[in-house]
């Protein structure tokens, strides 16, 4: 065993491995930092280091060409021994990357770690946040599918918008006028080479500020800190309760890592790789483009803007959030760290977390876009047909056939563009109905061109026997003039009247 | 660029602050200024190559027969398919791109992009409403390419037409956006 010994003096004596490890591994943290909110940041670079280990696996096989990108991939499912698995661990580490950053990230405003002097970290990690969105975007095109394709032309007609240069800038990030050969070559260098170099170094900085800045130490309600004062008191902290962070701060750092790649095995094993989906062949146009959930809540704001705000929104809000992120540990550098004395960096969070949420499920959803498939395929619901005239029935028909289904429900199917118009009876009059109808407004097309004014009677007789069976239908505030049935040549000259 | 500074500093107050420029400090300027210029002659052909969009002026667009007339019926809207006409031999089917030709009387055309404008989704003609209508943000458009309702800011991108020949024939080659439509 002398040899060993000797070997161990030797390397140390040449590597300084004991000095290393003193001033990194076996660094001193405060005793109060081994606690379990403190786990998330290790466990997001567990993750990063989960996805360089599975992504050059993946590069094994995957062909980064739009010609063979998507059969490579089929290959990896289907035919790559465990390449099926390689993938979904892939696809489930970055979903758990972000979500872990996303805690860290909060855990780290929450406890006031970002304040002086950790105003760097803070800064490294907004700009970690940001290339780890960016491998979020550009993993998204590597799964190269339909999704990707389409979501590659919503990511240059955003391009598009950006004032002077926007042909140019759509250029650049297509490699070419239209997204082909060179696109995916450019997109696996950034997702491949360049954005996770930028991590790595990124990391390394961040990681040596954790060094040099020390961890933050479990903040105490009524404890504010003063720049002043701060360096002399974690000094003090360090002095009376340091403890080093191996072996004495790490266990629980260990144990949540273990359950981090227990979960990611366990979802990409029961779960599976995620898509491909349909061929990236842009001629199939029978499809329903949706970005992966890192970005459905950008997607659902794009759907829900009035349009005058849109170019704003795309480019001046992110500017300003990220300054924001920026300047935050200069805006709020001192002063009370705990959650428990800040009530409005706790309700900010709160406030953030609920609208990505909201909006991320609406992107889920899609209210607003139209049910391509309802017209043919969803059933008029028969209590609705149940006991009508031939003419309603007819404009049930019409209904259905016009497609007016892909945009209004009837009995809880169709889109939901457009109102229900299970009770449309309660709320319109007949001739509001045609002018509806004929004219649009509100977000509705215009149909006049597209329906005769018989089709325009009959939809209307349909749709006026669209109410409650106890509820009224809706009327004119004039007194009812004559109890003829509603005679379509006195309605149509009015409607066509005002449609000019 | 610290360590040669302090260095200057002690031989200078060792020399007793005369201002002659060193041997030392002459290598290192030199030694600089080779290196920005190395620095620029590697830098300049990466940034070109990368942002070679800026530089090149050349118009991707060419005209693309999509087919005989026949094909397209009057008074109705048919998808049509061509191959892109810049190329690359691993394009695969990413260089077929489709678009909408709406034919009304005789050798009048309207042939639209498959992009919406508002974010560049893929719109799906409906004949019986007459609709174009947007898979992603609910944009519609009438059978003529106006915008009809949703967030679209203007009616579909329309490309430049010609009939020769019996053939239609459109001039295509580039992904329409706001700030290039067509």
């Amino acid at each position: 065993m002398q040899w060993l010994r000797k070997t161990a003096v030797w390397l140390d004596d040449r590597l300084h491995l004991t000095a290393l490890y003193a001033s990194t591994a076996g660094h001193e943290v405060p005793a109060s930092a081994g606690s379990w909110f403190y786990v998330f940041g290790s466990a997001t670079l567990l993750c990063f280091i989960i996805q360089i280990v599975t992504g050059s696996i993946l590069a094994f096989v995957y062909i980064p060409s739009t010609n063979e990108a998507y059969t490579s991939l089929q290959y990896l499912n289907h035919a790559q021994f465990w390449g099926w698995y390689i993938r979904a661990v892939h696809n489930w580490g970055s979903n758990f990357m972000v979500a872990l950053m996303t805690a860290h990230m909060i855990q780290v405003f929450l406890f006031g770690a970002y304040k002086y002097p950790r105003e760097l970290t803070w800064i490294s990690g907004v700009f970690l946040l940001l290339m780890t969105l960016a491998m979020a975007f550009t993993g998204q095109v590597m799964r190269f599918d339909q999704d990707a394709y389409w979501g590659l032309t919503i990511g240059a007609s955003i391009t598009g918008r950006v004032p002077l240069i926007g042909a140019q800038l759509v250029h650049v990030l297509l490699a070419g006028p239209i997204i082909a050969g060179e696109t995916l070559s450019r997109f696996f260098t950034l997702h491949v080479f360049i954005i996770p170099g930028l991590i790595i170094a990124i990391v390394s900085m961040h990681l040596r500020l954790v060094l040099t800045k020390g961890i933050n130490e479990y903040p105490k309600p009524g404890h504010p800190i003063h720049k002043s004062t701060y360096d002399a008191e974690y000094a003090e902290i360090l002095r009376k309760e340091g403890v080093p962070f191996v072996p004495n701060a790490v266990g629980k750092d260990l144990i949540f890592a273990a359950l981090v790649i227990i979960g990611i095995l366990a979802c990409a094993f029961f779960l599976g790789p995620k898509g491909p989906g349909g061929p990236p062949n842009p001629t199939i146009v029978d499809t329903n483009p949706r970005p992966d959930f890192y970005f459905l809540a950008i997607f659902a704001a794009l759907a829900l803007l009035p349009d005058w705000m849109e170019v704003i929104i795309l480019f001046a809000a992110p500017a300003i959030m990220i300054a924001f992120l920026l300047l935050l540990p200069f805006i709020s550098g001192t002063g009370e760290k705990s959650a428990g004395r800040r009530p409005v960096a706790v309700l900010s969070v709160i406030f953030i977390m609920l609208t990505i949420g909201v909006l991320a499920y609406m992107g889920e959803t899609s209210p607003w876009s139209p049910n391509m498939g309802a017209w043919s395929a969803a059933p008029v619901p028969i209590q609705y047909v149940r006991g009508r005239t031939p003419l309603a029935m007819h404009g049930a028909t019409i209904f259905q056939n016009k497609q007016c289904r892909n945009c209004h429900m009837l009995g809880g199917v169709g889109g939901e563009r457009g109102p229900a118009l299970d009770d449309v009876a309660t709320r319109l009059t007949g001739p509001e109905m045609v002018r509806q109808v004929i004219q649009g407004g509100g977000n509705m097309p215009a149909y006049g061109k597209k329906l005769t004014p018989a089709e325009v009677e009959a939809l209307v007789a349909f749709m006026e026997t669209l109410h409650g069976r106890a509820t009224p239908p809706a009327q004119d505030a004039a007194p009812p003039q004559n109890k003829l049935p509603r005679d379509f040549a006195i309605v149509m000259p009015r409607a066509v009247h005002a449609s000019r | 660029m610290i360590a040669p500074n302090n260095q200057l500093n002690t031989e200078t107050e060792m020399k007793g602050n005369t201002p002659d420029p060193s041997r030392r400090d002459w290598l290192f300027n030199v030694g600089m200024a080779l290196n920005i210029l190395a620095g620029l002659a590697l830098a300049a052909p990466l940034i070109g190559f990368v942002f070679s969009s800026f530089a090149e002026r050349k118009d991707p667009r060419s005209w693309i027969s999509l087919g005989r007339l026949e094909n397209y019926p009057e008074d109705s809207t048919r998808i049509a398919t061509y191959r892109n006409p810049y190329t690359r031999p691993w394009d695969g089917e990413t260089a077929d791109i489709p678009c909408w030709v709406r034919r009304l009387k005789g050798n009048q055309f309207q042939v639209f992009a498959i992009n919406c404008t508002h974010l560049g989704c893929p719109v799906r003609w409906f004949k019986e409403s007459g609709l174009f209508l947007c898979p992603c943000h609910g944009g519609a458009y009438y059978e003529d390419g106006a915008r009809a309702a949703g967030p679209p800011p203007r009616g579909l991108f329309t490309y430049d037409y010609k009939v020769e020949n019996g053939e239609l024939w459109v001039k295509g080659g580039e992904m329409p956006t706001l700030s290039n439509p067509v």
